[in-house]
């Protein structure tokens, strides 16, 4: 009995702990994986170090265009010393706090959106609020603030304003459209399914053009509408056809059951959809929302094309700048950032969500 | 009790039910009205139009397309020059358009399936690249790639005088990667035939295998034979012509290249684009595919003694290409649509062709409507491909 107490500790092998059990099993398990690893480690070594060396060791951060073009390395001083013109565009100098403040409110607004907990009537009213506000600030004549000619507008102020404007209205257009399409009069779902297929079978460009080069033609003598809300209208209807899809599917998720049991209640069409299907559809929606105002948000940098100056155009304006010409990936690098840190944080926002409300219900 | 109910009073057909009550009777109401909002609407916008597009002399109906266009287009696969009419340019930049989606869709499938591979690997390292890769490429508009592949390939490479020569009759410039290609003869038409002729010999190959292996259960090495085939014939053919290779090789004159083929930065910026954003999109799709199938199947397939290349070609395959199918069609009429971002680079494709036509004639009707027409029919038409082969890979439900 004594010896069996007596058997020392031995510690593990030490290929089965830490760091090298680690790699050998997630780098080096087979032939073909060791292989790859060396291959991949090869080519980030050749490459990773330039890079680095490019973007930090041998670049200029607050210099002009020429001392960059005498340094070699990244020239991020075009993004330094042109910010403010990048990310606000012609808004008048002196007011563009007024931009930087409507967005620090739609940030602030996002934020607190985010915890599901908040999601309650008042958080309604404070987007309607926000968004009022935010329009105040930007086209002013209230309050004191200088009126803004809209044709200032520019930079990420109307991307965002673009994106978020553009999902905001077209959602319940595109609610209806999905309604209409579920509908058994024919009339109405066969005016949804033309207008829903034929949008989502055109690419957002010829919308634009219609709503630069047809649109005038539409309206009576004497009456224009400037190439903003032209621009946003073609991105509302734009968005409401994938909008009305996103919402069909989560129609077509609820049971049989649940229309049956609200008409067996007496309710009529109307009390049925707002009481008792659309409550659930539309929750059931919201993480591919999400997607789609990722995707409008990154389709607003197509009204480029029809010549607002959205944030990739003022970008584009800056490198035109004799001073400033040939660092255009140094610029685009920026302004992907931004797109990526909305983006992503988007994208992740929206895979949370559905973790929770899967697992919630 | 039915009898009751059915015999109370305020049911019976007898009494009159006011109309307004009775669904059939609101619904055709409802949609008259509608219907009546939405002709207004279309009437009064017509007007509106008819009256401006009067006022401001601007012709109507496509008379354009046989007026000689008198603008330059940068690259065509047909002939075409100034002199030629509209309808030609119009034709010049669709076929532009089918050429880039044609090859941007096959190198997004295959870079997509490869990175949505690596995705999955059990190599840690690849594995965590390739969703960097696929989480950067997707969160940055594809606007803003196009743009900055040109400017990468637009001001890193030097002029034409001082191109770069990686390999003889190759050279890289701010004009485009300038190669040497093959002169024509003969005999790569001959070719052509015989890998035409080379393909139906395989078909034939396969459809006799298959019937002999129902019958003998005897398994022919299809997989090789046509390969042999398909590399042999053409290649006795070229032997037989006397092996022509007299190549044609590009030229400085003057500032730019003579001779050899042309990649222009515009193609290829708008090409890489394209490429390695929608791959992203089709790596998440290809990696769901895959995951979809249980692990079930591949040990049933593999305990009843297949082996592995057997499994993924009969057992994985089939059943993720029917994950797969529908949402990289979608991801493919995304590529085709996104070309047309073409415009912002300067690619001629068939909207900045239509563009320049609506600036030059002032036609903006007929000119967004035939880009609409243009693009909603490749839609349908790659839509109404995969549809078909989607319903040719679907489960067969008995």
């Amino acid at each position: 009995m004594q010896e069996v107490h007596q058997t020392t500790v031995m510690k593990p092998p030490i290929t089965r702990v830490g760091v090298i059990r680690w790699a050998r099993a997630n780098l080096f398990s087979s032939v073909f994986n060791s292989f790859l690893t060396v291959v991949t480690i090869y080519f980030l070594w050749k490459i990773v170090p330039g890079l680095i060396r490019w973007a930090f060791i041998d670049s200029s951060w607050a210099t002009t265009g020429a001392q960059c073009r005498a340094g070699g390395g990244a020239c991020w001083s075009i993004v330094t010393k042109n910010v403010r013109f990048i990310i606000f565009g012609f808004f008048p100098y002196e007011w563009q706090w007024r931009p930087l403040l409507a967005m620090i409110i739609l940030f602030s607004l996002l934020i607190v959106s985010r915890n599901r907990r908040y999601w309650k009537k008042w958080l309604g009213y404070l987007w309607l609020i926000g968004l009022f506000v935010m329009g105040l600030l930007l086209k002013g004549g209230l309050f004191g603030l200088p009126s803004v000619e809209s044709t200032k507008w520019s930079g990420l102020p109307l991307t965002l304003l673009l994106s978020v404007f553009g999902l905001t209205a077209a959602y319940p257009l595109g609610v209806l459209l999905a309604l209409g399409r579920q509908s058994r009069m024919p009339a109405i779902k066969s005016l949804s399914v033309v207008y829903i297929e034929t949008i989502r079978g055109v690419p957002l460009i010829s919308l634009l053009f219609m709503s630069s080069v047809m649109f005038p033609l539409f309206l009576p003598e004497g009456i224009t509408i400037n190439n903003i809300l032209r621009a946003q209208v073609a991105i509302i209807l734009f968005t409401a056809a994938y909008i009305a899809e996103v919402v069909r599917g989560g129609l077509q998720a609820i049971s049989r059951g649940q229309y049956e049991a609200a008409e067996s209640l007496g309710l009529n069409y109307y009390q049925k959809m707002r009481l008792i299907i659309l409550p659930q559809a539309l929750k059931i929606v919201i993480p591919p929302s999400v997607g789609i105002l990722i995707s409008a948000f990154k389709d607003t940098s197509l009204v480029v094309i029809i010549g607002l100056f959205d944030l990739l155009k003022t970008t584009q304006a800056t490198l035109s700048d004799p001073r400033w010409m040939g660092f255009s990936v140094e610029a685009y690098i920026f302004i992907a950032l931004i797109y990526f840190t909305g983006c992503f944080s988007m994208s992740s926002y929206s895979r949370r969500l559905e973790r929770e409300l899967y697992r919630g219900t | 009790m039915a009898q009751e109910v059915a015999d109370s009073p305020e049911i019976t057909a007898s009494t009159k039910i006011p109309f307004w009550y009775d669904p059939t009777k609101r619904a055709i109401i409802y949609q008259v009205v509608v219907l009546g909002m939405v002709g207004f609407v279309a009437y009064y916008l017509f007007t509106n139009t008819l009256a401006n597009l009067e006022r401001q002399n601007i012709a109507t109906g496509f008379g354009f397309f046989s007026k000689e266009a008198s603008f330059e287009i940068g690259e065509s696969p047909i002939p075409y020059s100034a002199a030629d009419t509209y309808g030609r340019a119009l034709l010049v930049g669709a076929l532009n358009t089918i050429k880039v989606a044609f090859i941007g869709v096959i190198l997004t499938v295959i870079l997509g399936s490869f990175i949505g591979i690596a995705r999955l690997s059990k190599n840690w390292l690849v594995a965590k690249l390739a969703s960097l890769y696929i989480e950067v490429m997707q969160d940055i508009p594809v606007l803003l790639q196009l743009v900055f592949w040109y400017a990468v390939f637009y001001e890193s490479f030097p002029s034409p005088r001082q191109a770069l020569s990686p390999i003889r009759g190759v050279y890289f410039s701010n004009r485009g990667m300038v190669f040497a290609v093959l002169q024509p003869h003969q005999v790569y038409g001959y070719m052509a035939l015989a890998f035409v002729v080379g393909c139906f010999a395989v078909w034939t190959l396969h459809r006799w295998a298959k019937k002999r292996q129902e019958k003998t259960g005897q398994i022919f090495p299809v997989f090789l034979v046509s390969i042999a085939i398909l590399l042999v014939l053409p290649l006795v053919t070229w032997l037989l012509g006397g092996a022509p290779l007299k190549m044609n090789f590009p030229k400085l004159v003057g500032f730019n290249f003579e001779g050899g083929a042309t990649l222009s930065p515009e193609f290829a910026a708008l090409l890489s684009g394209l490429v390695l954003y929608t791959a992203a999109f089709v790596a998440e799709i290809v990696r769901a595919g895959i995951q979809a199938i249980s692990r079930g199947q591949v040990e049933a397939a593999m305990s009843l003694g297949l082996r592995p290349g057997k499994v993924l070609r009969l057992v994985i395959l089939p059943q993720a290409l029917r994950v797969i199918i529908p949402p990289l069609t979608s991801q493919m009429l995304n590529l085709t649509k996104n070309s047309t971002l073409a415009l912002a680079i300067g690619y001629p494709d068939f909207v900045s062709v239509a563009n320049t036509t609506i600036n030059q004639t002032g036609q903006a009707i007929e000119g967004v409507g035939l880009i609409m027409v243009v693009y909603l029919f490749f839609s349908l038409s790659t839509s109404a491909l995969m549809n078909w082969y989607n319903k040719k890979v679907a489960l067969v439900e008995r």
